[in-house]
């Protein structure tokens, strides 16, 4: 391999990192965008997905299988946070200290039901086959980069959840009614948008997302009770450097992420790469508070 | 004040409150005139928390042993009594527990511990009180108290014969990949000295943080280094992201072996065999062991326990601790802490699950190193042994220097 592969190389690990950071923050910067609720219990609705796509691949077979998990994970995980909006969360709008416990108390339920059902040790979801092996550049500069299937699979499904998510905000008249709400709650609710009916499906959309990430993840991770907790700092971080609200600032601060730690891990290691982007957030955060993207909005002003 | 005892209902509690606390009091005592004479043990092990996992086979193994020597007879005449006790996964509390275990419970000995921070919390505790601890799990060596037994492998006695192993099947270049804590990067700097004494290469050195999930880079390095096997001393979960992304990568066990220290029988059955077969592991005990004694472990085991369960290192550890101190206790005839300790060391040869062992003079096991591979079925194929029981040393003679371990 040479020098430019080895950077190619390296280039496409960050893109794949940042599909992965991308996914699991998308539902999180959803949420918080237009509800203000963070939501501790997210990365649980990643193994919720993980959980669902497992017991899935149990009943169906055949090469399809997988695409009918992240269908089902999607619509499992957005049920299950459809239900725990109407609930919870609803009871606790305006009261963010309240539902960070709230849903903090979710997650450890979540992962404590999830080790009794399933039990403490994980469960086994395998790649299909479709999605096995690598694509290996066998000749010219960049000969000897190989790019695993499995990794292409999940870039181009992060891709296809921000074109459909764009699409939905962009084009449908429930995406007028969100982008109403985000933008001035109370002015929103005036012009008649039902804005119970809009936090719910952002809630359950923020939440099916994790679930598809959830799945989608499965094929490179473990499935275990807490394998929640290993995204869900991730996801905060990316949220923060984007800009609290804006998925524009998202998808930037996943890209950032992601090409980041990949640089950085190739010349030192795992574990300093880690610390030397938590002080670069750090630094980042004092110069530029909120986020890379500024986002205008009365919501944000008044929270 | 008066109007207090006035008040119907307030006399009524003050007199139940009255009656419960004689009973608690005096009841244990009444039933414990009734009971027979026993000899309390402490377990002492994590039924709760990340640990659970593992060591709550370990404690089963313990109890397993417990219940087959009083089934024949127990020890001084008297019933051997478990008091199982749940460490948590914290370390603070396994040294509360043990505490808790030797002045309450009065027990003469404990079996417990998995991770070498519960081993060092508790250490402390068993000086003090000049008791005994059993300790099950291979660990990183450097350590030496007379008051543990240590019954899992030094390094030794598990990754130095991996190494002689590698060595004899020509492997040269060496990857060495680890989750970032005190024993891979103990084992590593033992390792690396190793690996230049006998002129081999050590082609790349990585730690991940535990629990870590991606391992894309890593993958690039190791791709670059180009060794002929990986040493692997990643723990938990991380396994199972780190062998996913191998295989998506093109290089399955098959085509760049890996030689694991933590993956036993149970974690390969819990991230699926399928996904690491082929890979290789060192440790001083497999189920597949074809030893008669061992046969029986296994069978006694999975009547109590499930016919499914998987036996493994830390569980057969676990269980000829107890099996040496009750022979340890007969041989000194006394429970005396200091006495069995040294009755333990001076105690012959025995068979066992594991093949022969024999405690040393410093207090940790003489016992047989074991190469295998893992099959699809989640067993492993025995490939190598070392030619006889390894004399166990805590300080390694070529990074530790001059430090010895004599117990008196």
């Amino acid at each position: 391999m040479g020098d430019s592969a080895v950077i190619a190389g390296q280039l496409f690990n960050g893109i794949s990192l940042a599909s992965i950071l991308l996914l699991a923050a998308l539902g999180l910067a959803l949420s918080f965008g237009v509800m203000r609720v963070i939501n501790m219990a997210h990365g649980e609705m990643l193994m919720v997905g993980g959980y669902i796509s497992y017991l899935v691949l149990r009943v169906v077979h055949g090469p399809m299988a997988f695409v009918c998990a992240l269908a089902a994970a999607f619509l499992g995980a957005a049920l299950l946070g459809g239900l725990l909006e109407l609930a919870i969360v609803r009871h606790l709008y305006g009261r963010p200290l309240d539902t960070l416990l709230a849903t903090w108390g979710i997650s450890l339920i979540l992962q404590q039901g999830a080790r009794s059902v399933f039990g403490p040790i994980g469960v086994e979801v395998t790649a299909p086959h479709w999605l096995e092996g690598s694509f290996v550049f066998e000749k010219g500069i960049l000969a000897g980069v190989s790019l695993p299937y499995v990794r292409l699979f999940i870039i181009a499904l992060a891709v296809f959840v921000l074109a459909a998510m764009g699409l939905f905000i962009a084009r449908t008249s429930w995406g007028l009614w969100l982008r109403a709400v985000h933008q001035d709650r109370e002015m929103a609710e005036a012009h008649g948008v039902n804005t119970r009916w809009v936090d719910l499906l952002v809630f359950a959309l923020g939440t099916g997302i994790a679930g598809l990430a959830g799945s989608a993840l499965a094929l490179i991770a473990p499935v275990t009770p807490t394998v929640g907790q290993s995204y869900i700092v991730y996801a905060f971080l990316v949220v923060i450097v984007g800009g609290l609200g804006s998925l524009l600032g998202t998808i930037l601060a996943a890209v950032l992420v992601g090409l980041f730690s990949s640089s950085v891990q190739i010349f030192t290691s795992v574990s300093l790469a880690d610390v030397l982007l938590l002080v670069v957030v750090v630094i980042f955060i004092q110069f530029r508070p909120r986020g890379i993207v500024l986002r205008q909005s009365r919501a944000l002003e008044e929270g | 004040m008066n109007r207090f005892f006035f008040n119907k209902r307030a006399r009524f509690a003050v007199c139940g409150l009255a009656v419960l606390t004689v009973a608690i009091f005096v009841l244990p005592i009444r039933s414990g005139w009734a009971a027979e004479e026993t000899i309390k043990v402490g377990v002492l092990h994590s039924l709760t928390g990340t640990m659970a996992i593992s060591e709550v086979t370990v404690k089963n193994a313990t109890l397993l042993a417990i219940e087959q020597i009083n089934a024949s007879g127990g020890v001084l005449g008297k019933r051997i009594e478990p008091v199982v006790e749940d460490g948590a996964s914290d370390p603070a509390i396994f040294a509360q527990k043990a505490q808790k275990l030797i002045q309450e419970q009065k027990v003469v000995t404990v079996f417990g511990g998995w991770t070498s921070a519960s081993r060092k919390a508790m250490l402390p505790v068993f000086e003090r009180f000049h008791s005994l601890l059993w300790y099950p799990v291979q660990f990183e060596g450097n350590e030496c108290s007379p008051n543990i037994m240590y019954s899992g492998a030094q390094p030794n006695q598990q990754i130095l014969p991996a190494l002689d192993w590698a060595y004899e099947k020509g492997y040269k270049r060496i990857f060495l990949l680890g989750s970032d804590y005190v024993f891979p990067r103990t084992a590593n700097l033992i390792l690396k000295k190793h690996i230049a004494h006998r002129g081999l290469v050590m082609t790349g050195e990585e730690y991940v943080p535990l629990g870590g999930t991606d391992f894309s880079s890593v993958i690039t390095k190791i791709k670059l280094a180009k060794p002929d096997i990986i040493f692997n001393t990643l723990n938990g979960d991380s396994n199972v992201s780190f062998f996913k992304q191998m295989s998506a990568a093109g290089l399955p066990p098959s085509k760049l072996p890996v030689m694991s220290f933590s993956i036993a029988e149970q974690e390969a059955k819990a991230m699926g065999p399928s996904l690491v077969a082929g890979s290789y592991a060192a440790w001083n005990y497999f189920e597949s062991l074809s030893a008669s004694a061992n046969k029986q472990f296994v069978k006694a085991y999975r009547a109590k326990f499930g016919q499914d369960s998987a036996l493994d290192d830390p569980m057969a550890h676990g269980y000829i601790d107890v099996i040496s101190w009750a022979a340890a206790v007969k041989k000194a005839g006394t429970l005396d802490p200091a006495a069995v300790r040294k009755a333990a060391a001076q105690l012959d040869w025995a068979d066992s699950c594991m093949g022969k062992i024999k405690f040393a003079k410093n207090q940790s096991l003489y016992q047989t190193a074991y190469v295998g591979q893992l099959q699809p079925d989640g067993e492993f194929h025995i490939l190598w042994q070392s030619k006889e029981p390894l004399l166990p040393e805590p300080y390694d003679p070529l990074s530790f220097p001059g430090k010895s371990c004599v117990l008196q």
